[in-house]
């Protein structure tokens, strides 16, 4: 209930009213789960405008993953984004013998929506990293559920890593086609990284 | 709370608008049913737009003061946003550009508690002077001049410009018994949206000339003049209810929000040029963004707020 009033009032609001998202091929998004939503991650705001793309009525089934170091850090945290966001928390040292998939794995058979950044962590603002190929295991293991490049630009104008004050800009979305696994992590991943690079050109081509 | 008087003119009015927007609406809806084969989506959504801002309009001037002033700050809010989304900022800017929405709510506080000193002087002089020291304590300077050019552009037109629409509404009252300040609210939105229609109408129908090649092709003579002569003929026959202007000074005012009208909306195409975009944004379907509706706007309303007060309200502000 808290979930709801939360996203209704304040990250509905601020996604739509305050920022403004300009979403390109809208269509591409899916109407329901189970999909792996990829996305670029510049902005603690790029969940928030992710998370807004799909129905209200759809918030109880999207679950973004995030990194058990930082999101659950603190009690308070804790309880924030594993209640309000959902997140499914992953640890980022590779000590773990357990599949670090598990959750999500499960969550993927129950139709639900998972959220997941290849980059790893917010990293310089408009710029993308390199991809860790976290995402491909979750597509090898997953190979009929897909995936979905998510590109976003200005949200690291928006809130960049390390700067508390937001700054309102309108922000571009732009949804790619559906990737599957294909057999092989290093095309997967090319594949995943050449889409990318296509909708960021699309990107710039707009502004141009 | 402040309410301001809200005449049977200004009912009427609205009345009126709706009236011609509907005729208007019945041609579309008969084009739509006669030429069966042409696409008229572009059209049909313009229209529904229309209706959706005529009916937000309708809202902020029914006579509550706070809401309208909150209606306009809105407004140059999201203005504001989507002119600092097009053009390129510098990282270092951040904060500044957070300064330049926080005139916003100051402009509109200076206007409602009636100093219109500041009002005329806060943009112009204050944050002129206060966004190159921000951007000092910031130490970038690479772009300097640029950056700091541009932002006060962008607050000059979508928060002093656009917060005319709100000064209209501190006029006071005894000045204009017919109507009041709301009534030169709706004269000069009104027409303003008559010109760039008649201007629109008269280019397709009769354009041929191009006027200005280089900035808009799609700019004609005739449609310039069409313009020219639609907007005195509506500003003249308007003006006895809503305004104090006398014939021949609405025949003007007329002529001069036409011209303005025009150069609002030839600069702004030519920012847009200069930036590399169609349209400046995507917020209102089958118009562009919200700079496509209030370019010129931004020129018609403080000219026309500064016409009238000279010629009927001088010495009291």
């Amino acid at each position: 209930m808290i979930k709801f009033i939360f996203f209704w009032l304040f990250v509905k609001p601020l996604v739509y009213i305050v920022l403004g998202i300009n979403v390109r091929k809208a269509e591409l998004i899916p109407k329901k789960g189970p999909v792996i939503i990829a996305a670029n991650h510049n902005s603690h705001i790029d969940t928030l405008i992710l998370m807004s793309l799909f129905p209200l009525r759809q918030i109880f089934d999207i679950h973004p993953v995030a990194a058990a170091d930082y999101f659950l850090k603190t009690k308070f945290r804790r309880w924030f984004f594993l209640n309000i966001f959902g997140i499914i928390p992953i640890s980022r040292d590779e000590i773990t013998k357990k599949n670090p998939f598990e959750e999500v794995n499960n969550k993927l058979k129950n139709g639900k929506i998972i959220i997941i950044y290849p980059e790893g962590t917010r990293g310089e603002p408009e710029v993308i990293s390199e991809f860790k190929c976290g995402v491909a295991h979750l597509a090898k293991q997953n190979p009929d559920i897909p995936v979905i490049p998510v590109f976003m630009s200005g949200t690291g104008k928006v809130l960049p890593k390390d700067e508390g004050l937001l700054v309102p800009f309108i922000c571009d979305v732009y949804i790619g086609q559906p990737l599957f696994w294909c057999g092989d992590k290093k095309n997967f991943m090319d594949s995943l990284k050449h889409s990318f690079e296509e909708l960021n050109l699309f990107n710039k081509k707009g502004e141009k | 709370m402040e309410f301001f008087h809200v005449t049977q003119n200004v009912q009427f009015a609205i009345i009126g608008i709706f009236a011609v927007l509907s005729v208007f609406s019945g041609v579309v809806v008969l084009k739509n049913l006669v030429q069966k084969g042409k696409d008229f989506t572009n059209l049909n959504l313009r229209v529904k737009s229309f209706w959706s801002i005529t009916a937000l309009f309708t809202l902020a001037i029914m006579g509550n003061k706070l809401i309208s002033f909150v209606f306009v700050g809105f407004i140059s809010f999201l203005a504001l946003k989507e002119f600092l989304s097009l053009i390129p900022t510098r990282r270092a800017d951040r904060r500044v550009l957070f300064w330049a929405y926080l005139a916003i709510p100051i402009q509109l506080y200076f206007l409602y508690t009636g100093w219109l000193a500041m009002f005329y002087l806060f943009i112009p002089l204050y944050m002129f002077l206060m966004i190159p020291f921000r951007m000092v304590t910031i130490g970038e300077t690479e772009g300097f001049l640029k950056s700091a050019g541009t932002i006060h552009w962008g607050i000059m037109a979508t928060v002093y410009s656009i917060g005319y629409l709100a000064a209209f509404l501190v006029l006071p009252f005894a000045n204009n018994p017919v109507a009041g300040g709301v009534g030169l609210f709706i004269y000069i939105v009104f027409l303003t949206v008559i010109n760039d229609a008649a201007q629109f109408c008269f280019g397709k129908k009769f354009g041929k000339n191009k006027i200005i090649p280089k900035i808009s092709p799609n700019k004609t003579r005739e449609g310039f003049l069409g313009g020219i002569i639609t907007t005195p003929m509506i500003a003249f026959l308007i003006a006895p209810y809503l305004t104090p202007l006398t014939h021949i000074e609405a025949l003007i005012a007329g002529l001069f929000i036409s011209i303005s009208g025009f150069i609002g909306d030839v600069v702004m195409s030519a920012i847009k040029r200069d930036l590399g975009v169609k349209d400046s944004g995507t917020l209102i379907p089958g118009h562009g963004g919200i700079l496509d509706r209030l370019d010129s706007l931004i020129y018609t309303a403080p000219l026309f707020f500064h016409y009238t007060v000279y010629l009927h309200y001088r010495g009291i502000l």
